[in-house]
């Protein structure tokens, strides 16, 4: 990394730990809900971008991540920090058997991308008629002490919830930092770019392609918990929602699948896009509905039109950083 | 005990014998060469070889273990290196980090990785070259990094599949240069499917001729060129060498 680099970090680092000491509780609130999408646009990236396997059903671990730890909450008053490990525990045994039979089988690409949604799909329909988990009419916690800090159990200020957003953000930039800097991101690399050539350098594809599949798994899951302590309500039909999936992708795609910056500058872009949209029509008056998805439509067509490998890549040139 | 040696190894692809009940040795430090035709079950030899595919029947023993039966990653940890016939670069990488995933076999950190990587390219003259993405390289230079790669793994036996053809003759000698240093000073042994006599002639401790999957010739290189055999299927009278 160059000093360059170095200064424009801790520039977005300042500005970052500051926000809510300046913004206001509607700006906390995109602030966060971008820390959330460039968090779980990262997890995905290190399956997508990094090794090549395409997952559109990460909603499947956001949502049993989220059910695992409301529900040790809900009905043994289990905080989120032992509900955490459950959650890890669950998605990564589902993540591992998704692996197991897409990869012990030879099943890839679109296919592979199938399965993932199957997985999710059913998973939504399953959590239907799973009474102990509310079912379809969804899964409440109790929302109390808004104005303290409870660390432990996650309930507090909308300040603690960006402060732990930003927290997991900025820990999973520096894990895939590694990842990708090391052995594992090298070899996770060869085998998205050519399977076959990498097999012949030694390299056993199947474990690799293990190992991202349950390190994203692992890291969505912990978006899971956040996403059930920070909206206190989970729903079979919202959560584990293929447009939840489709969302999560989003960023990377638009800031530049496998970057480590790509997911971060995806989310912040599409967020302040939707936000902005919102505004300008409302300013115009033109309140048709679906008015705003063709907006967003159009900008994010004309985003991959120009920029087919992401922002991020295209930025990164301009300031002189590596990628 | 052989460092290589095929016995008797067939492969039928939905009925068609590629190779059928092929027998050769490559001895530790030796360079061999297999020619033949288009067609006559070279690269089906070599994947064989590589644990791409097994064989029918017939086996394979590296250093007096069997590797019929291993994946092509076990092959490669085994010590056995390959280069594909057609190139598969990863495109979207730098030299340097195409070389160091091979260095990754038997380095675990990456500096260890691109310290081993960057000897390599040096020694193929590809150093310059380093930091290109390898989707830029031309035919001859991506040829190159497909040696460099397998060298990274620090194979014993070095598998070459066509490496010469496309180069023009003095980039062919700068290989051919580059392949004795390694077989000399490092000991590497070498097989290699090849149709550039040129470097056949240069390289070649032995020559194995396969003519519709089966062995029809091995011996002295001098020797193969003027068995009529050979001859009448593959070089044709008219070779000059």
């Amino acid at each position: 990394m160059n000093r360059r680099a170095v200064i424009w970090l801790s520039i977005l680092g300042f500005f970052l730990l500051a926000l809510p000491e300046v913004a206001n509780a509607y700006v906390l609130s995109v602030a966060t809900l971008i820390l959330f999408f460039a968090y779980a646009g990262q997890a995905w990236n290190v399956m997508m971008g990094f090794c090549g396997q395409l997952s559109l059903g990460h909603s499947l671990y956001v949502g049993v991540g989220a059910y695992a730890a409301a529900g040790l909450f809900f009905h043994y008053g289990i905080g989120p920090w032992a509900g955490v490990w459950l959650a890890i525990a669950l998605c990564v045994a589902l993540g591992a058997a998704i692996g197991f039979l897409a990869f012990r089988f030879g099943i890839s690409g679109v296919y592979f991308a199938l399965l993932t949604i199957a997985f999710a799909e059913f998973t939504r329909i399953g959590f239907d008629h799973i009474q102990w988990l509310g079912g379809p009419g969804g899964l409440f916690i109790k929302v109390e002490q808004r104005d303290a800090w409870d660390l432990l159990n996650l309930r507090g200020t909308p300040a603690m919830f960006y402060y732990v957003m930003l927290t997991l953000a900025a820990g999973a930039f520096v894990i895939c930092f590694f990842l990708l800097k090391s052995k594992p991101g090298y070899y996770w690399q060869a085998i998205r770019e050519n399977e076959e050539a990498a097999q012949a350098l030694g390299i056993n594809t199947f474990r690799w392609k293990m190992l991202a599949v349950v390190i994203s798994s692992a890291m969505t899951a912990v978006a899971g918990v956040f996403y059930a302590f920070y909206y206190n309500n989970l729903f079979p039909e919202q959560i584990f929602h293929i447009s939840r999936s489709i969302e999560i992708i989003l960023g990377p795609i638009i800031g530049g699948i496998g970057t480590l910056f790509g997911p971060i500058l995806g989310a912040a872009v599409l967020a302040i896009l939707a936000d902005s949209i919102t505004e300008v029509l409302a300013a115009l008056g033109w309140e048709f509905p679906g008015v705003k998805q063709v907006f967003y439509g159009v900008v994010l067509l004309v985003v991959v039109m120009f920029l087919p490998h992401g922002i991020w890549p295209a930025v990164a040139k301009r300031m002189g950083v590596s990628r | 005990m052989t460092f290589l040696e095929i016995q008797g190894i067939s492969k039928s692809f939905r009925g068609l014998k590629a190779v059928s009940n092929a027998s050769f040795e490559v001895p530790q430090g030796s360079i061999v060469a297999l020619i033949g035709p288009n067609g006559a079950g070279k690269t089906t030899c070599f994947n064989m070889i590589a644990g791409v595919f097994a064989p029918d029947s017939g086996t394979i023993l590296f250093q007096n273990s069997s590797i019929q039966n291993l994946r092509p990653d076990q092959v490669c940890a085994a010590g056995i290196g390959r280069t594909f016939q057609i190139v598969k670069p990863f495109a979207g990488l730098s030299v340097l980090d195409n070389v160091m995933v091979g260095s990754f076999l038997k380095e675990t950190t990456t500096l260890g990785a691109r310290r081993v990587a960057l000897e390599i390219l040096q020694k193929l003259n590809l150093d310059a070259k380093a930091n290109l993405p390898a989707a830029s390289l031309t035919l001859p230079d991506r040829k190159c990094l497909e040696v460099a790669r397998a060298l990274a793994t620090r194979p014993k036996l070095l598998l070459l599949d066509e490496v010469m053809a496309g180069l023009r003759p003095t980039e062919c000698d700068i290989m051919v240069e580059v392949f004795r240093d390694l077989n000399r000073s490092d000991g590497l042994s070498i097989v290699l499917i090849e149709h550039v006599m040129r470097a056949v002639m240069a390289l070649a401790h032995k020559v194995v001729v396969l003519h519709h999957g089966e062995v029809i010739a091995r011996g002295a290189p001098a020797d193969v060129v003027r068995d009529a055999a050979v001859l009448d299927c593959y070089l044709g009278e008219e070779t000059e060498v």
